[in-house]
């Protein structure tokens, strides 16, 4: 199963393995990792699973769909690496991994 | 046993605070009863991808069974609440059982308006509230079936759209003059009952159920005020929910449309605290109380009481939101429509990408309603919060970007006034 760290904005890292399939929210929300809201439960609805891709990673988890850009052009703490991870779809190139949450996501 | 919280309801409130508690800390006992047999599930879901059979019912848990061992959530499943005895802090289950607390939760949702008219009861007049509702449904409808729905609201309409898309022939029977008349503007409204005309549904307005026509105990039509009857296989009624308030009522709680609450989700027993559908709350940017029926809401009220039940200061307090899905459209509202002077459209409805704002006498932007216009969504949820004043020919202005409408000298001078 493809292992996913996510950091938190304090610095504590949490490594998770999250089956194939499940989205980069998904796998957080499903494993208590805090940070990711989600309040819309994954349908693009909220951006409240802003995380920051490391950058080493930016290729292999692809570009934002339309709607999820104009999301994140207005998300408040949105920088070049944000992506909504309800978007992100695991995969086996996923494998490793890593994101950072922001400080708030509201 | 060390009593705990208690929580009655087991859906998306409960399941949100019940994972609040654990990670700010809490290391009492949380229990969560329910009277539905799942896991505490998200609802959204059932009238969209969940009816178009995209979606199964693991796909809608909040969280999978695992979650709730490990973090030593109790559920007690398929179970009712008989009585709260404030007095003695304990619950009586309707299997005899007495469950003691040091914290109660109530998280008792929403129920529908019931439909008196004759008929109603015939086999296939259906309504959607929980995951067996909507399998209800689903088993009736697709291509060659007809169905008639009751209530131009949100979950009407979103069940006209699904059953749409599997070739259902949709009938939306609404008494007001417009679709949404109680949650969306007018521009709203004549959008959305264009897009489901051109999408194939019969939207009748200002027209008024007067029974349902049965053959051998099954609906076989709906009949109007007027003497029409529209035969139909099914029927979907969805003419607004109340709040499951009785059980708080009868313990003596003030209740008022909703078990009243404060900012901090707590009744005015302050062991006992309420969140999400069934709740009066004040909205202070709004100046008054009231009774929200959203996944926000709820979820942000579950944030209040866990922040106040684990000793945490209170959470800022968030703009409400909405969101709909109806075919290739996304609804997002942002804000309350309330006291509204000036309503301002952006874009236009024909291309299916507008926005409408709703302006206060002092020009403070209220709510905005975004179709197809995710970017102004998300600005205005912080603009709402913000209080910000908008000036209308800017917001109008298509030549302006959305991070345009609010001038940057506006903003500074603001940021001056409040420094």
């Amino acid at each position: 199963m493809p292992r996913v760290t996510y950091i938190e904005s304090s610095g504590v890292r949490h490594e998770i393995e999250v089956p194939l399939g499940l989205s980069v929210m998904r796998g957080a929300v499903d494993n208590g990792v805090p940070g990711i809201d989600a309040d819309c439960g994954g349908e693009c609805a909220c951006a409240t699973c802003h995380v920051y891709v490391d950058p080493a990673w930016l290729a292999a988890t692809g570009t934002p769909g339309e709607m999820e850009q104009s999301m994140l052009g207005f998300a408040a703490l949105a920088r070049e690496n944000s992506r909504l991870g309800c978007q992100i779809p695991i995969s086996a190139a996923l494998d490793g991994l890593v994101v950072t949450m922001p400080e708030g996501q509201h | 046993m060390s009593k705990g919280v208690v929580v009655i309801g087991a859906g998306h409130a409960a399941g949100a605070l019940a994972a609040a508690l654990r990670s700010g800390g809490y290391t009492g006992s949380i229990v969560l009863v329910g009277a539905e047999p799942l896991l505490p599930y998200q609802r959204p879901p059932l009238s969209k991808a969940f009816l178009r059979g995209e979606a199964g019912p693991d796909d809608l848990l909040l969280r999978p069974a695992a979650f709730y061992a490990e973090k030593a959530i109790e559920l007690r499943l398929s179970t009712r609440v008989e009585a709260i005895d404030r007095a003695a802090a304990s619950v009586l289950l309707d299997k005899g059982a007495v469950l003691p607390y040091e914290t109660l939760v109530l998280a008792t949702g929403s129920r529908l308006r019931a439909l008196t008219v004759p008929g109603v009861d015939s086999r296939g007049v259906l309504e959607l509230r929980t995951a067996a509702d909507a399998e209800a449904i689903k088993a009736r409808i697709g291509a060659g079936r007809r169905l008639v729905i009751v209530g131009g609201g949100y979950i009407g309409l979103e069940v006209a759209a699904s059953a749409r898309a599997l070739g259902t022939e949709v009938t939306v029977v609404e008494r007001e003059a417009r679709l949404l008349a109680r949650v969306a503007s007018q521009p709203l409204s004549d959008f959305f009952a264009r897009c489901h005309a051109e999408h194939g549904v019969t939207v009748l307005l200002g027209a008024v159920v007067a029974g349902f026509e049965a053959q051998d105990g099954a609906v076989s039509g709906v009949r109007l005020a007027d003497g029409r009857v529209l035969p139909c296989d099914v029927a979907v009624v969805g003419i607004g929910a109340l709040a499951n308030d009785s059980l708080a009522a009868a313990a003596g709680l003030t209740c008022r449309d909703g078990v009243v609450v404060d900012a901090q989700a707590r009744t005015e027993d302050p062991a006992v605290f309420a969140i999400g559908d069934c709740t009066q709350r004040p909205v202070a940017q709004y100046g008054r109380s009231l009774r929200l029926e959203s996944v926000p809401n709820a979820l942000e009220q579950a944030k209040q009481a866990a922040a106040a039940i684990c000793g945490k200061p209170a959470p800022k307090p968030e703009a409400p939101w909405f969101w709909s899905d109806q075919y290739d459209v996304r609804l997002q509202i942002a804000g309350l429509a309330l006291d509204v002077a000036q309503q301002v459209v952006r874009g236009d409805p024909a291309g299916a990408r507008f926005a409408v704002f709703h302006l206060d006498a002092g020009g403070h932007l209220q709510a905005l309603e975004a179709v197809n216009s995710s970017g102004e969504f998300v600005a205005a949820r912080q603009w709402v919060a913000a209080r910000q004043v908008i000036d209308p020919l800017r917001a109008a202005d298509m030549s302006l970007m959305v991070k345009q409408i609010v001038d940057p000298a506006a903003l500074a001078s603001a940021a001056a006034s409040t420094a």
